[in-house]
């Protein structure tokens, strides 16, 4: 019952999402309103060091083994009713969040490959180790929602910053002059979609009816920008140049294109 | 009374007023004025139940419940605003297990029995039997056999009747608030120092200043409001002002601060005394040698003074509790405090033995050069070296944030605020670090001016507004009087209409003594009013026990069963704050009243009408004849013969005496100021509730609540403690005492704000406080009677105090410090915000914080179930290293809210000396896994 209101209060999160209500933050910036056709399986957060959305699904064997590798009971296996592929483990943050153990014991656990601690390396140096780091989890991001949380409404609240594991680097707070009143400020909660790991703590916190700041997968939370633009103020967005594959480019004849010239001529 | 257009207009006066010493106009008081909402519900104020900041709160009632609240945009401290736990206002008074009927612990007969479990009785039974335990206590043992534990939760006029009924019908001064856990060491610096309690300044200074400086004091999470006012102030200029927080580990304040400085607990003693050798040896020229000279003296006082704790050979104690307890009788001189007591000739492996722990108080003046000898050894290398408290900070980058710290203080046009709270009060020399804050701010004259001063903040919603100005201390009388003293008692008896000599003039037990004076079996009655002391208070291993095990009998008068209730005899079901009239004081000396909006649930009545009821079962020939007192030779005279002349009849009750006489009666109800509310105590309610008397409650018939206040407000009038009438609080939202002419004060002992100060004619100031201002003269060493006494009318003291270990510091045994305190979500035990489910939902349980690098050490992880274990008992905690405290190595944190975390089970109940307030930022621990 209780896990059924959670997916109910979840899918009506996003349908407000995708009405354009509410302008959201993340990481600073604008998150549009996109109309994207969603199935449910696309909402569903996975354990830390889950493979694609897609190939994770192919490669979990339903066993079960990381829900019962987890300590905090985050864990779940889905049934007919939780509109993800049967049997396949997944988490309600609002319910029971990701308690980010620091040894990860739900992945190594995994005997398919599904759950890949090559997904979470812990780096040294900038080489991948084969110790898991729980920072580097992807489970998804945290969104807020301005017009509910009450940070912005000028309340001194903080309850998801304080409850964040990542408290200052994942969350951070963004101070502002609270005009109305005239001597107060604004402690505004802001998620850095880099750092966040998507564990859910502070929507679990979130003291709001239904949670002001939720954690969405990171496909569906995040956009992309196109490859051929990089910030010139920041050194290390020249990184994405790394990877860049030659531009691909579809070639045509010029002189095609100059003869194509009769319909700039009205019909008379 | 909901805001009407006068209201309003009333309201933008005041803020006019903050305009004109400098502070922008909110344009939400621009606008205009905000409508009557026309929907069944009545708006109508109040203030926060929580912390001692004072937030205005509106609160709409349907149907005579509270269903909605919101920050009142007329309040001065917060317009509108609310911290989380403001937020939930409305949903603190309807948890699920609220106390509706009073319980008692039953035999199978349904007689009393210490053994028996809680079953629900009458009004009737339950007072039947708590009147039958006081008597047998005071037949017992006399007026010390009975103990009150107060709060700085009272509404003024609950603390008020409480004290009355106490020391003017018991003749008993056994009555201490926990406010002693909060603020005693604050209040013992202001009457040594100025002789007259509470902060000069207001929260106006926080838009005034150019510098914040926290010293133990985690306002972004204890204050938030105010914290969200600092951070404002940061934001208009942040190139001019400066954050400067201080702190035994990283909280939430540096997030904002331009610097943090992470000292060794304790260590806050050795830098003050820094920065001062800075300004008098180094700095001369920033002193203000003008005002030093015309308002200033210098002082100081004993140290080997104990640390508040009771001798080592009582048996109470285990062998592993006497390797701590028995440094209060002589403790071993280290390295360190070689050095900072070198001025009374010790060494290093010395003996000091504590010949003054009767005379903690004692003080003298001393010469500017005796001051500036005591400061000598507080060089940067040394205070650098002692106080350094990360370990991976560099002693170099240390050293050069307290230096940047000593400059911004020194700083000439620079405005500085030094705020604190519990870390500077809850300390074994809290009293001294208090002081040597004034030190700072008094050699620089940068104090009681706008925007410049040592202001101590308070915890509680009324620690200031009823502990500290009705007086509800072992020691104290209203407005700032002691019974020791027979002048104070004279003047008191006199507004109380006492015969004379009818005050206890021996000081009654503070609260840590309570508690041991139970275990001892001195004590054998006692009640808990307005708080939750079986949790609040240290070493509770020997009180919980003390209350289960031995012959006493203790009521707890709450909302909600939490600790103390459960180990009580006798529960009685109490209205909470907004189901009663009521009035609090915050830290900025802000009253506020409000009315009762609602009637209580189930059978709960008002603490008040508790107190008073008791009242009326003891009669004037019980309590006023010839009383034994230990330790008051003559003990209490006989008074009822001087009753009788004064036209009392000794068959008279203390209910006629003291609540119910001509002038309480002269105050109607119904009164024009209560129209449509309710009033529980003058008038009953629609519930009909069966009282004391197994007879209908159809109430007192007078305005109880409008008498005690003028009433208590009379003491204070004349004295630099004015309030203004019991109306005028209900149209204004709140005034800052002292209320001269109806108006009130800004900044205290400035000729150019109080009237008070103006009056003594002395030029730009007056420290015109009464206390202490005739002391002995002396040098470092001691006082010298052949000099004689010093006058210090209309001057404040500059108090030298050495910096000296705690009792207790981590060795091989148990090597790691451990800090207590709160979180923002959560409100002292948590009896209320625990049962507020978004707030449990957001803080489920007390965490045990630590830094990564102990966690490996001690071979535990995070998130692990671990024990936490001292000399004293042990509780079980989980691991958090990450979170909103990052401890140094070396030191954990553990919240108290969490009853199932019962911290103070490991704490030491170490006091101040002076204060007798317990220090619970510092005892030591080890940690294994659970």
């Amino acid at each position: 019952m209780a896990d059924e209101l959670q997916n109910n209060s979840r899918r009506d999160a996003l349908k407000t999402l995708f009405q354009g209500i509410g302008v959201l933050s993340l990481g600073g910036s604008l998150w549009g309103s996109a109309a994207i056709k969603l199935k449910a399986s696309e909402l569903t957060l996975r354990p830390p060091g889950a493979l694609e959305e897609e190939d994770f699904v192919k490669a979990c064997l339903r066993c079960g083994t990381c829900v019962e590798a987890c300590p905090y009971d985050t864990l779940k296996l889905a049934t007919l009713d939780d509109h993800t592929a049967m049997g396949t483990p997944f988490f309600e943050a609002r319910l029971v969040p990701c308690y980010m153990c620091p040894d990860v014991p739900c992945v190594p656990v995994c005997p398919s490959g599904a759950l890949d601690v090559k997904v979470i390396a812990k780096q040294v140096d900038g080489h991948n180790t084969d110790e898991p780091d729980i920072r580097r989890a992807k489970m998804g991001i945290a969104v807020v929602d301005q017009e509910t949380c009450l940070a912005y409404w000028g309340i001194q609240c903080d309850v998801c910053y304080r409850a964040c594991p990542l408290m200052d680097e994942a969350i951070t707070l963004e101070y502002k002059r609270n005009e109305r009143t005239g001597k107060h400020a604004f402690l505004e909660p802001v998620v850095h979609a880099d750092i966040c790991t998507g564990c859910g703590l502070c929507e679990h916190a979130c003291v709001t009816e239904k949670a002001a700041i939720f954690v969405l997968p990171r496909e569906i939370a995040t956009g992309k920008v196109g490859e051929h633009y990089i910030k010139g103020w920041d050194k290390a967005d020249e990184e994405r140049l790394i990877n860049i594959k030659k531009a691909k480019t579809k070639e045509s004849a010029p002189e095609d294109v100059l003869n194509d010239w009769e319909h700039l001529l009205d019909d008379e | 009374m909901s805001i009407n257009r006068r209201d309003f207009v009333k309201t933008t006066a005041v803020a006019a007023a903050a305009t004109a010493v400098g502070m922008t106009i909110p344009k939400s008081l621009l606008a205009s004025a905000p409508g009557i909402p026309e929907g069944g519900w009545r708006w109508d104020k109040s203030v926060c139940r929580f912390c001692g900041t004072g937030c205005g709160i509106m609160l709409a009632t349907k149907d005579g419940k509270i269903v909605a609240v919101k920050g009142d945009p007329a309040a001065p401290v917060n317009r509108g605003l609310n911290c989380i736990k403001g937020y939930f206002n409305a949903k603190i008074m309807y948890g699920a297990d609220r106390l509706k009927q009073p319980l008692m612990r039953l035999d199978a007969n349904g007689n009393f029995s210490k053994n028996g479990k809680f079953k629900p009785v009458s009004w009737k039974v339950a007072y039947d039997e708590m009147e039958k335990q006081m008597r047998r206590s005071l037949d017992e043992l006399g007026p010390t056999g009975i103990a009150v534990f107060g709060s700085g939760q009272y509404t003024v006029q609950e603390g008020y009747a409480m004290a009355k009924l106490m020391k003017a019908g018991f003749r008993s001064n056994n009555l201490d608030p926990n406010a002693r856990h909060c603020m005693a060491s604050a209040v013992v610096g202001f009457i040594q120092t100025f002789g007259i309690d509470e902060p000069a300044g207001c929260y106006d200074d926080i838009e005034l200043t150019d510098t914040v400086v926290t010293w133990g004091a985690n306002m972004a999470e204890m204050h938030p409001i105010l914290w969200s006012r600092v951070t404002d102030r940061k934001l208009s200029d942040p190139d001019r002002v400066k954050i400067i927080n201080l702190s035994t580990y990283t909280n939430r304040c540096s997030d904002l601060a331009d610097i943090e400085i992470i000292f060794k607990p304790h260590t806050d003693l050795a830098i003050w005394n820094y920065i001062a050798r800075e300004i008098v040896y180094n700095n001369p020229e920033s002193m203000d040698q003008d005002f030093i000279d015309k308002y200033m003296q210098f002082a100081t006082g004993f140290v080997d003074t104990g640390y508040g704790m009771r001798k080592p050979d009582h048996n109470g104690f285990t062998d592993l509790e006497r390797q701590t307890v028995k440094k209060e009788v002589s403790k071993k001189i280290s390295k360190e405090e070689a050095v900072t007591l070198g001025y009374l000739g010790y060494k290093e492996g010395d003996t000091l033995e504590m010949k003054h722990r009767a005379s903690a108080n004692g003080h003298w003046a001393i010469t500017f050069e005796e001051f500036k000898k005591g400061l000598e050894p507080y060089t940067l290398n040394f205070v650098a070296g002692l106080a350094k408290g990360d370990h991976e900070e560099d002693l170099a980058s240390f050293r050069v944030k307290l230096k940047l710290l000593a400059s911004l203080y020194m700083e000439q046009n620079r405005k500085v605020v030094s705020f604190w709270t519990m870390g500077m009060n809850q300390h074994t020399r809290g009293v001294w670090v208090n002081e040597q804050a004034y030190m700072v701010h008094f050699l620089l004259g940068k104090q009681a001016k706008p925007g410049n001063g040592a202001f101590s903040l308070t915890g509680q919603p009324s620690a200031c507004g009823t502990a500290r100005e009705v007086g509800t201390f072992s020691h104290r009388l209203p407005a700032d009087m002691v019974v020791a003293n027979p002048k104070h008692r004279e003047v008191s008896e006199k507004l109380w209409k006492l015969p004379a000599g009818t005050l206890n003039p021996k000081v009654g037990t503070h609260i840590m003594k309570i508690f041991r004076d139970l275990e001892d079996e001195k004590i054998k009655f006692a009640w808990v009013n307005v708080c939750n002391p079986f949790m609040g208070t240290a070493n509770a291993n020997h009180w919980l026990k003390t209350a289960r095990k031995m012959d006493n009998f203790i009521v707890v008068s709450d909302s909600y069963p939490g600790v103390s209730a459960k180990v009580a005899d006798l529960v009685l079901p109490v209205a909470m704050i907004y189901e009663k009239w009521g009035a609090y004081g915050n830290a900025e000396r802000r009253t506020q009243h409000w009315k009762q909006q609602v009637v209580p649930v189930g059978n709960a009545m008002p603490d008040l009408w508790q107190y008073i009821e008791i009242s009326k079962r003891f009669k004037l020939k019980d309590v006023w004849g010839a009383k034994d007192i230990p330790g008051l030779e003559g003990g209490l005279p006989d008074v009822l013969g001087k009753a009788r002349e004064m036209g009392y009849d000794p068959e008279d009750t203390l209910y006629d005496v003291l609540f119910a006489n001509e002038d309480a009666k002269s105050y109607a109800w119904p009164d024009p100021i209560g129209e449509g509310f309710s009033n529980t105590e003058a008038a009953g309610d629609g519930r009909k509730i069966i009282g004391t008397n197994d007879e209908e409650w159809e109430g007192y018939g007078f305005f109880i609540h409008k008498y005690l206040w003028e009433e208590y407000r009379t003491f204070g009038e004349g004295k630099a403690h004015d309030y203004a009438d019991f109306d005028t609080y209900h149209k204004v939202r709140g005034l800052k005492w002292p209320v001269v002419d109806g108006k009130e004060t800004q900044w205290r002992f400035n000729s150019k704000y109080d009237p008070y100060a103006r009056k003594e004619d002395t030029g730009e100031f007056a420290f015109y406080g009464k206390a202490l201002k005739s002391i002995l003269q002396g040098d470092l060493k001691g006082p010298i009677p052949s000099k004689g006494k010093k006058d210090l009318t209309n001057r404040a003291k500059i108090f030298f105090r050495p910096y000296m270990d705690p009792p207790e510091m981590p060795d091989a045994a148990f090597p790691l410090w451990l800090c207590t305190g709160r979180v923002l979500e959560h409100w002292h035990s948590g009896t209320m915000t625990m049962r507020v489910p978004e707030l449990y939902r957001a803080v489920p349980e007390a965490l045990c914080y630590m830094h990564p690098d102990d966690a490996s050490e001690y071979n535990v992880a995070q998130g692990d179930l671990i024990w936490i274990d001292s000399r004293r008992g042990k509780v079980k905690a989980h691991v958090e290293t990450r979170g909103r405290n990052r401890m140094p190595k070396g030191m954990i944190y553990v919240p108290w809210f969490d009853e199932k975390v019962l911290i103070n089970k490991v704490c030491l109940d170490a006091t101040d000396p002076q204060s007798k307030q317990t220090d619970f930022k510092k005892c030591t621990v080890k940690i294994y896994k659970a």
